[in-house]
């Protein structure tokens, strides 16, 4: 079985993202990038089921401009087998996103598409469910656990107060939550032999996918300073501020 | 300057290990003076200590280009590879000079991580920089070498397996020329210890790991000796400049954390209602740092260049050194006066490495020395010395 992975290059989590002075988005010039980390949990989730033994072949897919070719060597560093970089310098929506992994799934027929919950950057949280239905297949999203046995996987999915499982037929769409794993870090000897890793180029246009974006961006703003707190002195207290403040 | 893919790939492992190593487990090291095990096992597992190792003996068979960017890049991210450089200097002096079955022998197992090199026993209490006056002595004794004298600041070597020893075989009075009768040995430490073989630990201004060795009739054998007896000072001499390439890359490491640190407390510290680093006064030191950061760091890169492709980076590596040492220990000062009192509590980690960072300007070898030695060696100036 083939585990495909989506991997995209975001700006790093350790980054404070500064507003662009004009309002039409975050600035990331000379700011440090990195792979998503929900991405990273789904690199490592797929390698870990290479090494049970229920899958033969992690390949990482990066949607995105020529430096993703970055994050999909890490991915190969940390061990995936071969890369596809769909490369672009447009912003792509998550739906285009999902018909391109959708027609690489077609070509490649992985029996598992692991992806992250959502990027950190614009927080969708939308490829994975749009791609279970375009391709028509079950769908176990926000994974705590993954157990493929035969034909199926299980899948803990974290919900609201607690785990729901699911039991899926494969081929089948999974995305990470935060604890499923903690992912592993390249080894010096695995980034060597990832140089030598195959890594294709493609354009969003070999897989007939139109990546003109639907949505509009009006304006990006700086979340507002967090004002100094007060101390209360009882609930009575607290809920005469929060009436006041028309809350509660 | 140029960038290489492979070595941006190493720098994102190293900082992708170092992340599990946060400011909590140092300040934790530090206040018990103890050595960080679970970090140089970490390096060890993920194979970066064994970069220069030569595949066929287990390890990635890299220049020191890469290894200088790992150094570096622990730095950078706030750790301290003091704990772990030296298996990375000494190793060219072996795969250099040292014969076809010590590294059989040797390599596979520093390349697993089941031995540990860490050790570099040169400086000596009455010797101090003048390498060539150094006293311990290391006299043939059919199979062995029977080994007497005392090294100081000998550091790890608690922590190390093997030790590369600096002794002198033939006494300064019988030798022609004053470089010869100094001979390298790699002593095993596990079967010397107690046998000959006494290490006392010193308590120093940072987490060092440094201690004394005494060597009291400390039979070894023969087959230690690496490359000819009475070649060591040669020998040593460009592993002394893989270590101040080395050690210089860590210092623009340092620097790097420093200036990243200083410029992200200043962008957020508002004194005065805005932030402290919108005056002048605090932004020019950083900027100003951050230019002689590059400079040292352009430096390091060129001195590793000469010394990968085999030509004698005498100079370029002590003028790296130089310039980086004094980089990072500007930049510490900048750092803790950006931070005004904050600088001085532990949990910034700003005061841990402020101090860690002020052994470069004298270890592994002196300011003066240096501009002693660009001084004769490349100016032409009498020798001062
Ligand atoms: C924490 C620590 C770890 C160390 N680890 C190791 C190790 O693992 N292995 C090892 O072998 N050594 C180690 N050293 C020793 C280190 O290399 C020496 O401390 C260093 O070479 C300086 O020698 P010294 O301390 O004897 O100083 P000295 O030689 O006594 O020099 C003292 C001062 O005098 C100056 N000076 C000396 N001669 C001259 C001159 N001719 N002209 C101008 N100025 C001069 C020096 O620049 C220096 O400032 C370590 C030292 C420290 C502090
Ligand atoms: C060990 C120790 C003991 C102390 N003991 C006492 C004590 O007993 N009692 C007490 O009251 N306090 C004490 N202090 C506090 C000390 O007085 C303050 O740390 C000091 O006044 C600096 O203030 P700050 O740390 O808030 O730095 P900040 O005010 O945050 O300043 C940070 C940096 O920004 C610079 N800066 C700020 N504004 C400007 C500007 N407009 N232009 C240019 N540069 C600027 C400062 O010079 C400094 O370098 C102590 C501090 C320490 C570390």
């Amino acid at each position: 079985m083939k585990i495909l992975v989506p991997v995209k290059r975001v700006i790093d989590y350790n980054v404070k993202p500064r507003v662009k002075a004009d309002g039409t988005g975050v600035d990331l010039a000379n700011v440090k990038m990195s792979m998503n980390p929900f991405d990273e949990i789904a690199v490592e989730e797929a390698l870990r089921l290479r090494e049970k033994g229920a899958a033969t072949e992690v390949i990482a897919v990066s949607v995105g401009p020529a430096k993703a070719t970055e994050t999909l060597r890490t991915a190969l560093a940390m061990g995936a087998d071969r890369a596809i970089l769909v490369q672009t310098d447009d912003e792509v929506e998550p739906l285009a996103v999902a018909k391109i992994l959708k027609a690489i799934a077609d070509a490649e027929a992985p029996g598992l598409v692991i992806l992250g919950k959502q990027a950190i950057d614009d927080d969708s949280n939308q490829t994975g469910q749009m791609l279970a239905a375009l391709m028509g297949r079950p769908q176990g999203t926000f994974a705590n656990e993954v157990t493929v046995e035969g034909d199926s996987v299980t899948v803990k999915r974290e919900i609201d107060g607690g785990l729901e499982t699911v039991k899926l037929s494969l081929p089948a769409i999974v995305t990470t939550d935060l604890r499923l794993n903690e992912p592993r870090y390249a080894s010096l000897p695995n980034i060597m032999k990832a140089k030598s890793k195959p890594l294709d180029t493609k354009s969003p246009a070999d897989y007939g996918v139109d990546t003109a974006p639907r949505l509009k961006t009006v304006k990006v703003n700086e979340p507002p300073v967090r004002q100094a707190g007060i101390k209360v002195a009882d609930v009575d207290e607290l809920v005469g501020k929060l009436k006041a403040l028309g809350i509660a | 300057m140029e960038q290489r893919d492979d070595l941006d790939e190493i720098r994102r492992a190293v900082r992708a290990l170092c992340e599990e190593f946060p400011g909590e487990y140092w300040r934790a090291k530090d206040r018990e003076r103890a050595y960080p095990g679970e970090f140089v096992d970490a390096l060890t597992r993920a194979g970066f200590l064994a970069a220069l190792i030569p595949e066929e003996f287990g390890g990635s068979g890299l220049m020191l280009d890469a290894a200088a960017v790992i150094m570096e890049e622990i730095q950078a991210a706030g750790c301290n590879g003091a704990s772990a450089h030296a298996q990375m200097y000494i190793m060219n002096t072996l795969l250099r000079y040292g014969s076809a079955e010590q590294k059989a022998r040797y390599l596979p197992g520093i390349a697993s991580g089941e031995l540990r090199l860490q050790a570099f026993g040169v400086s000596e209490p009455t010797s101090g920089t003048d390498t060539l006056s150094l006293k311990t002595r290391a006299v043939r004794d059919g199979d062995h070498y029977v080994v007497n004298g005392q090294k100081i600041w000998t550091s790890r070597a608690e922590h190390s397996d093997l030790l590369l020893l600096l002794a002198r075989t033939t006494p300064r009075e019988e030798v022609e020329k004053r470089t010869e009768g100094l001979s390298i040995f790699l002593v095993d430490m596990r079967e010397a210890i107690g046998n000959g073989l006494t290490i006392k630990p010193i308590r120093t201004l940072m987490n060092h790991s440094t201690t004394e060795v005494f060597f009291d009739d400390l039979r070894i054998p023969a087959s230690a000796l690496v490359g000819e007896e009475g070649k060591g000072f040669r020998y040593i001499l460009s592993g002394m400049n893989a270590e101040r390439i080395l050690i210089a890359a860590e210092c623009v490491g340092d620097a790097k954390w420093f200036i990243e640190k200083a410029t992200g407390y200043a962008s957020d510290r508002q004194v005065f209602g805005r932030p402290i680093g919108q005056n002048q006064g605090i932004q020019f030191p950083i900027a100003r740092c951050y230019a002689r950061m590059r400079a040292a760091e352009l430096m390091v890169h060129h001195a590793a260049q000469v010394y990968d492709a085999g030509g004698n980076p005498g100079a370029e590596a002590n003028m790296a050194k130089l310039l980086a040492s004094e980089a990072s220990w500007e930049a510490a000062d900048m750092c803790v006066q950006t931070f005004g009192g904050f600088g001085f509590a532990e949990e910034y980690d700003v005061e841990r490495k402020f101090r860690e960072a002020r052994l470069y300007t004298v270890a592994p070898i002196s300011t003066n020395l240096i501009l002693s030695y660009l001084a004769e060696h490349v100016l032409g100036l009498p020798r001062s010395y």
